[in-house]
């Protein structure tokens, strides 16, 4: 019997971002219209391997994950031990340009959940040229703290278990268990203060209320999916951010924070009418 | 249902091993009835009800009837899913030294939650 392989290619990417060297992991499968997706704060690409799996999604669409620099199998830039991580709107968005400039895609969609449905907002108000459509997952245009972050990086408190804890309510109570376990997984496997670090764009710096008005949806369409069960960016939140920009949104039955991970199936269910939607309009 | 906390907890041996470390005592308030829960390796050595005079716990979960009914139901209305989602909607307080909260909170999660496995689904 030969191995059962997936059809999932991880590498390690070299490029300047933020304009120091860096050894960054990439995962993708699929050919056709590069689809960058985004992780959710403190976590990693393995969120979208469900996606990769699919066939329906890879016959199309070239679905590209990267590890953020500091998570999963990126590394910190050198003189790591010697700074405090803490993400912000500015070097958010640079740093997904100087990515897709790094692997020379042309016009990619950037999908992207929670920091990631975020910053798609960023992008569609400052870089829409670049893109052909937006996806946000997960999306609203502030969330303020609703707990005391600095219990995220301490050395009294187990990182992992406490990251994990913290975002276990997010999964929708109807996920099977295999995809909530493995969505925290993840969680656990984070580094020292990064999530508490992608935190500060989440629910301080990020916050784009002053300027969702000024988005132009024909400059670069945008698309909304968010989970019912999410408390953090909720169903309001998201259709707030339709309502003033135009985009569509659909409220998710079912699905929670991290639909792309905890119900992989059911969250395909939705992505699949958007893609066909962004495939039928590029052709 | 707190009455439940303990059988529904110290029979989950996952649940036991996950809070092996847990030692303290923390308070559940339901309006103002309040309840003592002791812990010790991870399983509910005593549930005392109140009222207390000088009650002596660690931290202490406060909500009205109306939300623990909903916290406790099989399967929760939206935003009475998880205690996070009802601190984030000020539904919830919890207060004093959160420390063995915190740092076990997967754990307490859990316990907090245990009376939902009985509930009329």
């Amino acid at each position: 019997m030969s191995p059962r392989f997936e059809p999932v290619t991880g590498r390690y990417l070299n490029c300047r971002l933020l304009g120091e060297p860096h050894r960054l992991y990439i995962e993708e499968a699929g050919s056709g219209i590069p689809l960058l997706c985004l992780h959710t704060a403190g976590s990693d690409g393995r969120q979208f391997r469900g996606l990769m799996n699919d066939a329906r999604i890879t016959k199309n669409f070239r679905v590209i994950a990267f590890d953020m620099p500091w998570h999963g199998k990126s590394s910190p830039p050198a003189g790591w031990q010697e700074r405090e991580y803490q993400l912000t709107s500015r070097d958010y968005v640079r740093l997904i340009v100087e990515v897709a400039d790094a692997l020379e895609l042309d016009k990619p969609v950037a999908m992207g959940c929670s920091i990631g449905g975020r910053i798609v907002l960023h992008l569609a108000h400052e870089r829409p040229e670049r893109f052909r459509a937006l996806i946000g997952l997960e999306s609203a245009a502030h969330t303020a703290p609703y707990y005391d972050l600095s219990w995220l990086d301490r050395p009294d408190v187990h990182g992992g278990m406490v990251c994990a804890g913290v975002v276990s309510g997010l999964v929708a109570p109807t996920a099977p268990s295999q995809g909530r376990w493995e969505t925290l997984w993840h969680y656990m496997q984070s580094g020292p203060g990064v999530f508490k670090g992608d935190l500060h764009f989440y629910m301080i710096d990020g916050d784009i209320r002053d300027r969702l008005d000024k988005i132009d949806i024909k400059k670069c369409p945008l698309y909304l999916l968010t989970g019912e069960y999410d408390y953090s960016c909720t169903a309001e939140g998201t259709l707030e951010v339709a309502k003033r920009t135009g985009a569509e949104a659909v409220i998710m039955k079912d699905l929670g924070h991290f639909p792309m991970s905890e119900d992989p199936e059911k969250f395909i269910g939705y992505l699949l009418p958007v893609l066909e939607k962004i495939r039928s309009s590029s052709s | 249902m707190i009455d439940a906390i303990a059988r529904l907890v110290n029979a989950d041996a996952g649940l036991v091993r996950r809070g092996r470390f847990v030692d303290t005592t923390f308070l559940l308030a339901i309006d103002d009835t309040d309840t003592l829960i002791r812990i010790r390796e991870g399983r509910v050595a005593k549930v005392t009800p109140g009222p207390f005079i000088t009650p002596d716990y660690s931290f202490a979960l406060r909500a009205s009837r109306e939300v623990w009914d909903k916290f406790w139901q099989a399967k929760p209305p939206l935003g009475y899913t998880d205690i996070f989602a009802l601190i984030k909607q000020k539904l919830m307080r919890v207060e004093g030294d959160i420390h063995p909260f915190m740092a076990n909170l997967l754990y307490f999660k859990d316990v907090i939650a245990a009376p939902r496995r009985e509930a009329k689904r």
